[in-house]
């Protein structure tokens, strides 16, 4: 099977190019990347004005399968990715049961390849559980195929916990991902203390429950010389932190959300459900800190979070309605909107925290568009509108809170190992 | 008038003393030897109360009887609540029975505008978590006015538990936009920075914040706080912040003493301070039910 994507431009985050040129794709890999390249038999994918990019990776999604298929399941959960142009999906431990061992990893792959459509690599749990008290078998889980070990939904409380944690990772040369929270300061709150909750009447999490155990993985990140990459980052103090550990060289990497660059608490007036996230939407400032972040390279990784919940779950009072934004269909276009139209990154730098960046955190060889490379390929068109309507996404999830939003920049053709699982808009899976 | 009353944030001033003035004919009306008039004959009025209250609901009871219209009084222990039902569901089920109107008190901030999108009907808020309780505010404001003869330019200070208080949050909108001054004092860990970054006065010594004042509203306190480390004991919050009638003094000599119910006798007021003057916190029970008797009336449109 031969594909000829003609005409695109071609963007190389790794050697930050920008360049019109063809990718030709041989029995699911990369055969070749340059001016004019023969067609010969290949099935031709026009992509002139369009954008050409390796695989993009979204590296924090919650599939809920095993034990939540009416949230999301491996197959409906990687349609959505394929629609929102990722090729690959990293999934978290928080399933039930726990994939806190082999066997669940193994199950989750093997689910994966028989009814998912793009790739999908598990993270293991880190406790037993997600209890935060005994270490799972992480070696086990490493084996069965665990890229990363998270509690993440849960933060791991334990500071003694976490140091063993790390240090066993590090021995398998995998990263811990930490969601960051301290529960005694986060106690009770539905969403950012401040302003809008005050008004609202609703509990507060500060911006220092998060900061507090930012710090804390940093300081163990640097006793056990373990990497250790911190998801959702939300707030300044988060970014700042961050950015003082990169610069004195320890291995601390980060990822922002779409929707902690995008909006603030006040979104949650109206007490929209679908606002409600955790960590919670903070203030203009935090998103202008995240965009710094972002820009400056603090921030590593551009990753969504999706979390999917049923709509009867969703549609309750806003104390007993489930965290969560199912964002895999909504991210590209928010990159494109509020990140690269708007001038915070160009290409590369957009491309590669989707693509290169993730692939280097979690040693996974994908991410590049080069011969010989997976033939993961997105094609997005920059100039598309499209106006943000849940009922059109293909995942279960429509707790979505950009619902009526235009974005201007969608991925229309997504390729996973040579295979086309979404041709102009339209799924082929 | 508005459709639904689920906080008055946004109510502005006219509004407001629309249903002061109304409430006023209403008051009359529970003086007569026979409290019932016509006006709402036929309209189905349900009182969905989520939390125990018995002030609340029986205030809106008599208020929606005086005005014949029919009742309903769900309590959550007595419905399909306890069975799972969402409230959602509850909502459409009361409004396909008919209900003019819901009387939603919830423990979530939020439920009453939750109910709202789920209804025809028109809804009041009657005190959702810690959010908002805007009948309790307008009654508040009913009965200040009915003392003082004016609302623009009262001082009145709110003394407790401000942060977990939809009492003082209704107040201060309200209170705001009748253009009285409003202050609000408890200590730090109950007194969120919040308000004070929207400019309300806020003070933790109490002294300072009742000098002057014309109104002073003290707060419930929920004795469960204790436990949450907001305070470290009864006797410390009562030595600091309890209203004697020696810091009354501080205030103006005609000043008003008001308290939401139910008192904690010896914990937010000295026990001699509650059935006594300057306490009128009998007067705000029965202004209560003149109030809720003029939002029924405004909001169903009578007639």
């Amino acid at each position: 099977m031969r594909i000829l994507i003609r005409g695109g431009t071609v963007v190389d985050p790794e050697n930050r190019t920008v360049e019109q040129k063809d990718v030709l794709l041989v029995d699911g890999r990369v055969a070749g990347v340059g001016a004019d390249l023969p067609a010969d038999d290949a099935l031709v994918i026009e992509a002139t004005g369009r954008l050409v990019t390796p695989g993009l990776i979204d590296m924090h999604v919650h599939l809920r399968e095993p034990g939540y298929e009416h949230k999301e399941t491996i197959a409906s959960g990687t349609r959505a990715a394929a629609r929102g142009g990722f090729t690959a999906v990293v999934c978290m431990a928080n399933t039930d049961p726990v994939a806190d061992t082999r066997a669940v990893v193994e199950y989750i792959r093997e689910r994966a390849r028989a009814t998912g459509v793009v790739h999908v690599f598990p993270v293991g749990a880190v406790s037993k559980g997600l209890e935060g008290k005994e270490l799972a078998e992480l070696a086990s889980l490493r084996e069965g195929g665990a890229v990363a070990f998270s509690d993440d939904g849960r933060p791991v409380v334990d500071s003694g916990l976490m140091r063993r944690a790390m240090e066993y990772a590090r021995m398998l040369g995998a990263p811990v991902i930490s969601h960051c929270e301290d529960p005694g300061l986060s106690a009770g709150g539905l969403m950012n203390e401040g302003r809008t909750a005050y008004l609202l009447g609703l509990p507060g999490m500060p911006a220092a429950a998060e900061e507090v155990m930012v710090a804390r993985e940093i300081l163990l990140a640097e006793l056990t010389g373990c990497p250790v990459h911190i998801a959702h980052v939300s707030t300044a103090g988060a970014v700042r932190l961050i950015r003082d550990a990169k610069a004195r060289g320890l291995p601390v990497t980060a990822e922002a959300t779409p929707h902690h660059f995008t909006l603030t608490e006040e979104a949650v007036e109206g007490y929209n459900t679908s606002t409600k996230v955790n960590p919670p939407l903070r203030t203009a400032a935090d998103v202008a800190a995240v965009r710094e972040g972002l820009a400056d390279g603090t921030i590593d990784v551009i990753a969504t979070d999706h979390a999917p919940h049923a709509e009867e779950e969703k549609d309750v009072e806003f104390a007993a309605a489930p965290f969560g934004i199912a964002g895999l269909e909504t991210a590209v276009g928010l990159v494109f909107t509020e990140l690269v139209h708007s001038g915070v990154l160009d290409l590369p730098a957009a491309v590669a925290k989707m693509t290169v960046n993730p692939a280097r955190i979690l040693g996974l060889a994908k991410g590049r568009l080069v011969p010989g490379a997976d033939g993961d390929v997105t094609i997005i068109d920059p100039r598309l509108e499209l106006t943000v309507d849940a009922s059109g996404f293909v995942g279960k999830g429509r707790n979505n809170p950009f619902v009526g939003r235009k974005l201007t920049g969608v991925p229309v053709t997504t390729i996973v190992a040579g295979r086309i699982v979404m041709l102009e808009r339209d799924l082929k899976c | 008038m508005f459709k639904h009353l689920l906080g008055l944030r946004d109510v502005g001033r006219e509004e407001i003393l629309t249903v002061l003035d109304t409430a006023r004919g209403m008051k009359e009306v529970l003086g007569r030897r026979i409290k019932k008039v016509p006006t709402l004959r036929g309209r189905i009025v349900v009182l969905l109360f989520f939390e125990p209250s018995t002030r609340t609901r029986v205030s809106f009871e008599l208020a929606a009887k005086a005005l014949s219209a029919d009742t309903v009084s769900i309590t959550a222990a007595a419905s399909s609540v306890a069975k799972g039902e969402s409230l959602r569901d509850t909502v459409r089920t009361l409004t396909a029975m008919g209900a003019d109107m819901l009387v939603i008190r919830h423990p979530a901030s939020g439920a009453a505008e939750a109910a709202a999108r789920a209804t025809t009907a028109a809804v009041i808020n009657a005190g959702d978590g810690t959010h908002e309780h805007p009948t309790q505010a307008l009654l508040d404001l009913f009965t200040m006015r009915e003392a003082k003869g004016r609302l623009e330019g009262l001082t009145v200070t709110i003394v407790g538990d401000i942060r977990h208080s939809r009492v003082a949050r209704s107040n201060v909108w309200a209170l705001r936009a009748v253009g009285a001054e409003v202050r609000l004092a408890g200590p730090a860990t109950l007194l969120p920075p919040e308000a004070a970054a929207l400019g309300i006065p806020c003070y933790t010594t109490l002294e300072q914040a009742l000098e002057g004042a014309d109104v002073v509203m003290a707060l419930r306190l929920q004795l469960e706080r204790m436990r949450a480390n907001y305070l470290p004991s009864l006797r410390e919050y009562t030595r600091l912040y309890c209203i004697t009638r020696e810091r009354l003094r501080l205030a103006k000599p005609d000043v008003l003493l008001m308290h939401p119910g139910p008192v904690n006798r010896g914990v937010e007021l000295a026990p001699d301070l509650v059935e006594n003057a300057p306490s009128v916190i009998e007067e705000q029970v029965t202004n209560g039910v003149a109030v809720r008797m003029a939002l029924l009336y405004l909001m169903l449109g009578g007639e």
